[in-house]
């Protein structure tokens, strides 16, 4: 599995997403925002966390029209896979690959704690290595983490089964209590939690090390 | 020539920021506050030649995130 993690100014999980992939056993290129290809080869891109352009004008709204975002839409309209995690969920919004908006959280307030989710389909390369309605412990740290999206884009995501994951107990607002949802094709996901942080021993939980496994397990011949 | 871009969240869109502010004005004494929308605005200087049409595609794209958000330009 050849992984491209995508580096924005600003970004600040960049390194903990690689780290996380390598230990599943890719490859891992960084590539920096003005590069306007990707790697040959590339089975996954992950878009990290952070605060890509400092977060101006919208989160992840500078991030979206950057040159290598132009590559990842080309990467994901060929059936490639991409990953988005919190600041990358916003990019992945912003670039209208996923459909929806990550609004202020509801309570104002940064949540920075591990929460509870759960797995609301086993339906896709992410989430196969656990079970339907696993509940898992993965960290939140966001400020815009409010998922909204209009009455019918929510009964579509429902519709088809491409809520990823729930939060147990609703941090931030989020329409549904949805924490994370795939594309149409099954092959991009945004999620607000922070599996890569939560892949280790030394983090405090190994919940997130799962779905780099299984991505790895799923990539490997891809 | 100056474009002014108001960006704001649709309505139904929940505008937490709003809320806040219009719970600190109840909290200061000031009655009557029924709703408290928080946008912002834009200014974009412009050369000759750019256009109403060039600012719309320019908040279609960038300017405002039209899941979420309306927008209104003024050209003076």
């Amino acid at each position: 599995m050849h992984v491209a993690v995508i580096v924005f100014p600003g970004s600040n999980c960049d390194r903990d997403l690689a780290v996380a992939f390598r230990e599943a056993g890719a490859k891992v290129s960084m590539v920096w925002h003005k590069d306007d290809a990707l790697p040959e080869g590339v089975d996954i891109v992950g878009v990290p966390g952070g605060f890509s352009y400092g977060d101006y004008l919208r989160c992840g709204a500078i991030a979206a029209q950057s040159p290598v975002c132009g590559a990842v839409r080309e990467h994901a309209a060929r059936g490639g896979f991409v990953i988005g995690i919190c600041n990358g969920f916003q990019v992945l919004t912003e670039t209208q690959m996923l459909p929806g908006a990550l609004l202020r959280n509801a309570g104002l307030k940064y949540i920075c704690k591990t929460v509870g989710l759960n797995v609301a389909t086993a339906d896709s390369v992410f989430t196969s290595g656990y079970g339907e309605g696993a509940q898992i412990a993965i960290p939140i740290a966001h400020h815009d983490g409010n998922y909204y999206a209009d009455a019918e884009t929510v009964a579509r995501l429902e519709g088809e089964g491409r809520v990823a994951f729930r939060y147990v107990e609703n941090p931030n607002g989020s329409v549904a209590d949805i924490a994370g949802i795939l594309s149409e094709n099954r092959r991009v996901l945004g999620m607000m939690p922070h599996p890569e942080r939560a892949a280790d021993a030394g983090h405090g939980g190994t919940d997130g090390a799962a779905m780099f496994r299984a991505l790895a397990d799923s990539l490997a011949t891809a | 020539m100056k474009a002014r871009v108001q960006v704001m969240l649709k309505d139904g869109v929940l505008d937490p920021q709003g809320e806040a502010v219009r719970h600190a004005l109840g909290a200061m004494g000031f009655g009557g506050i029924e709703g408290v929308r928080q946008g912002k605005i834009i200014e974009l200087d412009l050369a000759d030649g750019v256009t109403y049409a060039d600012v719309t595609e320019m908040c279609e794209k960038l300017l405002a995130n039209t899941v979420i958000e309306s927008y209104a330009i003024e050209m003076a």
